[in-house]
């Protein structure tokens, strides 16, 4: 069940670990007081016992960055660390990731300003070929991810390889980890259906389990382009192994009822609960007001698409009795003793049935593009609510260090009057750590806002294009729809007319 | 025109003051009294043409009731709606009870018009009271025991039709009708109820681009990008799409699916006239048979002779008249099935254009501004 690799992935963090400490000293030093707080037990608890809701919400996010004696989880790639092991756990606190990130964002967004004036986005990703592996429960679908792109991020400008659902839900589960707290909006993967997978797996070959499959290829593929066309998870490491490496160490956390994902649960709940409690003072009435864009945004969308799909169900259902009345219409054609008119009987039930096929492209048509389209960006509208929150939680952590600053000057104060040296000094030395935390906390948090701005101009621009090609594709489909229809009748009226 | 309020629910039926139509009968009285009048024909008519003549079908009676439950749901959720919503449903159920209205009258028409053309029928006196007597026809509903009546006459008609059935005939032409008539009753049957259920899928997507307008119109409403305005439009075309979809089901409705109900009742009749006239030969045969036992016991000759006469000179007629009646069917049915077919192409051509010409120009503008 575990990965059968796991030396190369500790092999590959410990590669990201070193570049992090060379390219950036400043912050990297704070870091390393970190590291070295870690092995050290009564301090490191005491690093916990400020934060207890850090230790929950960034559950998911933390690195663990250890002995190899961790291994086993590593392979899980950047999944939560904490519950099974009891302390001392070596945990590094987001700003390793952050600080790693930070590398990236400085010098990548400039790269956007760049690649936007130019737009030489250029890459394709399709995922075609589904294929059965294995048979009964432990089956599963393979399908062939292949990339043509002419960025030279990439060694070859063509290239193929083998992927399972669970390694696109491994990716997003890594990248949600790394990018999602610090502001990014990190596209989400398609969802797990057990049913779905279960008819699967027990081999029916019927026509619900293709569609199935179909609609979760389409889903994937999607994805992938979505997670490319973000100029930041494009260049991340675990995008360009998932796209090109032939092996890809299996995501076992990413499983439904895994211990981790029942950890992921209970955080959401945590999160759930965090987020009711935290009453921020917004400053800045951009975010208040994006926020209740976004809100008014997702009920409509969701609203929009419940209609949709009941458009499709319908049109589903006039193609099934549509073509029962073709077959009726035949039957009735053939007991008609009128000879012209039981041709014209037949004729009728021919342009029926040829009518039935039509609106069952209409309804693949209306999904496909329409319904999926709107599923697709309630989905992401949830990560665009999930990084305003993370802003949430960053400025409540900066705030709470505050408090916390101001407590132990406080205290410092009251121990100036006793003879205590030993407890005066180590009270100064959680001050000026406590310093330290608050300038940081301010830092994340005008890191945090700054990226936001950027990601929710971004996310609508794209908003804006997905939304106008696709639904002009819809209405084209439309078009031809009608086209057909005239088509159709054309050739039926003078059938009608010859009647005698 | 209509009523504004929405406790004058009734109200809505005074459709006839829609404007001038061109109509052979004048309906002046409400569609429920129409109905019954019929059945009073046909009652009366059992006791005078029941041996040889075919009665036309009487038309359905309308069924306001789904019409009726949406006007009160609309009455009650006044509230709850904006005020577009409101008017939009309001235009909807208008709509709605005039397609149906439409419908009603259109099978009235047929109706009169079938009768007045028949020989017989149209020298009734009851019809020409029916069309003359300019105040309130008072009709009265069947009692209970002509109720009664029918219900026993229906069951010993299905047990004696089962018997009937499988005589065989003598008579080619009509072993010849009474095969087809049975499968086509039964396919004409199946094909109804088939083209209802399309036609029922066909209203309901309608209904669902209705959502979809409403749904793009806020959005377009509420949206500060560029889509707001791309919204709107695709709304206003969701909006004019749906009412064709609408139009294209009720169409399909009148045309195809009124025709298959009505020829489901004509074939049913015409069943029902060849069931008649094996009664009648059956009848005739049995005066055969009691004829002959008269004359071998040599008693009451003269009273089984004369009812033998009677039967036989009723099967004749009843076979002739029917004979002209079925072929009249099948002439007035190829008719029927052309006029609408090619009347429900024509239909189906001209609102997949207006469709057509609608995306087109849509899309149009859509691709231009982007």
């Amino acid at each position: 069940m575990k990965s059968d690799s796991p030396l190369f992935l500790v092999a590959q963090d410990l590669t990201l670990f070193c570049i992090c400490v060379n390219v950036q000293s400043q912050p990297a030093s704070l870091a390393a007081e970190d590291i070295s707080t870690n092995s050290n037990g009564p301090k490191q608890d005491s690093l916990f016992d400020d934060d207890p809701e850090d230790l929950f919400a960034e559950a998911t996010e933390e690195v663990s960055l250890d002995s190899p004696e961790r291994d086993v989880l590593l392979s899980d790639g950047p999944s939560p660390a904490i519950t099974p092991i009891t302390p001392p756990t070596s945990v590094i606190t987001p700003r390793i990731g952050h600080t790693h990130d930070d590398m990236f964002t400085h010098s990548s967004f400039d790269e956007i300003e760049e690649e936007e004036g130019g737009d030489s986005f250029d890459i394709h990703i399709s995922v075609s070929d589904p294929e059965k592996v294995g048979d009964g429960m432990n089956a599963y679908m393979a399908y062939k991810v292949t990339t043509k792109t002419s960025i030279s991020l990439f060694k070859r400008n063509e290239f193929a390889v083998k992927r399972r659902f669970s390694d696109f839900l491994g990716l997003h589960s890594k990248l949600a980890s790394k990018y999602l707290h610090i502001g990014y909006i990190v596209p989400p993967a398609p969802e797990k259906s057990i049913v779905g997978m279960t008819k699967v797996k027990v081999g029916k070959e019927d026509q619900s389990s293709n569609e199935f499959v179909e609609k979760r290829r389409s889903a994937l593929e999607r994805y992938l382009m979505r997670t490319v066309k973000h100029p930041i998870l494009l260049k991340d490491p675990d995008v360009l192994q998932f796209l090109e490496s032939s092996e890809l160490p299996r995501a076992v956390s990413t499983q439904a009822l895994s211990s981790a994902g029942l950890l992921r649960m209970v955080n959401k709940a945590a999160d759930a609960v965090n987020k009711m409690t935290i009453k921020m003072n917004e400053s800045d009435a951009w975010f208040e007001e994006k926020q209740q864009h976004f809100e008014n945004l997702d009920v409509q969308l969701r609203k929009l698409h419940t209609s949709v799909e009941s458009l499709v169900c319908h049109r589903k259902e006039l193609s099934v009795n549509t073509a029962q009345f073709a077959k009726s219409a035949a039957m009735l054609g053939n007991s008609e003793d009128h000879t012209a008119l039981s041709r014209a009987l037949s004729q009728l039930a021919e342009v029926e049935e040829k009518i039935d096929q039509l609106h069952q492209d209409q309804a693949n048509a209306d999904f496909y593009l329409f319904s999926e389209l709107l599923g697709d960006y309630v989905r992401l509208l949830t990560a665009v609510k999930g990084v305003f929150d993370h802003r949430m939680k960053t400025w409540q952590k900066w705030q709470d260090s505050q408090m916390l600053l101001q407590k132990k000057r406080e205290a410092e104060a009251k121990l100036q009057f006793t003879n205590k040296p030993d407890k005066l000094q180590q009270a100064k030395d959680e001050i000026k750590e406590l310093e330290g935390k608050v300038q940081q906390g301010e830092r994340d948090f005008e890191q945090i806002s700054k990226t936001i701005r950027k990601e929710v101009s971004r996310f609508e621009k794209e908003r804006v294009k997905d939304f106008k090609t696709i639904i002009i594709k819809y209405l084209e489909s439309l078009v031809q729809t009608q086209q057909q229809l005239i088509k159709y009748w054309e050739a039926f009226l003078p059938e009608a007319k010859a009647i005698s | 025109m209509m009523q504004e309020g929405l406790d004058d629910g009734p109200d809505f039926l005074s459709e006839e003051d829609r404007g001038p139509r061109a109509v052979n009968v004048d309906l002046q009285t409400d569609a429920m009294l129409q109905v019954d009048i019929s059945d009073a024909l046909s009652e009366r008519d059992k006791v005078k043409f029941t041996v040889h003549t075919k009665i036309p079908p009487a038309p359905p009676r309308p069924d306001f009731d789904a019409s009726r439950e949406k006007l009160q749901k609309l009455g009650e959720g006044e509230g709850s709606m904006t005020k577009e919503e409101f008017t939009k449903m309001k235009q909807e159920l208008e709509a709605e009870y005039l397609a149906i209205f439409k419908k009603t009258v259109a099978m009235h028409e047929v109706f009169l018009c079938r009768v007045a053309a028949h020989p017989v029928l149209r020298k009734d006196l009851n019809f020409h009271v029916f069309l003359e007597y300019n105040q309130d026809l008072s009709v009265r509903g069947k009692n209970k025991k002509e109720k009664l009546e029918d219900f026993f006459k229906n069951v010993v008609k299905s047990a004696d039709g089962v018997l009937v059935a499988g005589v065989k005939d003598v008579d080619d032409f009509f072993e010849h009708e009474k095969t087809f008539l049975l499968e086509y009753h039964n396919r004409v049957k199946d094909a109804s109820a088939k083209s209802d259920r399309m036609i029922r899928s066909h209203k309901n997507a309608a209904d669902d681009i209705n959502r979809i307008a409403s749904s793009l119109y806020t959005l377009g409403t509420q949206d500060s990008t560029d889509l707001c305005k791309f919204f709107l439009k695709v709304s206003e075309l969701f909006e004019k799409t749906r009412k064709i979809e609408a139009r294209i089901a009720a169409d399909e409705d009148l045309k195809l699916a009124d025709l298959l109900k009505y020829y489901l009742r004509e074939s049913q009749a015409a069943k029902d006239l060849l069931y008649r006239r094996s009664r009648a030969l059956v009848d005739y045969e049995n005066a055969n048979k009691a004829l002959d036992k008269a004359r071998a016991k040599n008693r009451d000759v003269l009273q089984a002779e004369t009812s033998q006469q009677l039967c036989c000179h009723k099967f004749e007629k009843i076979s002739e008249s029917a004979k002209q009646e079925l072929i009249d069917f099948k002439t007035r049915r190829v008719a029927a099935f052309r006029k609408n077919l090619v009347e429900l192409a024509e239909l189906e051509l001209k609102h997949a254009k207006g469709n057509l010409q609608l995306l087109q120009g849509c899309l149009g503008i859509l691709k231009g501004n982007t």
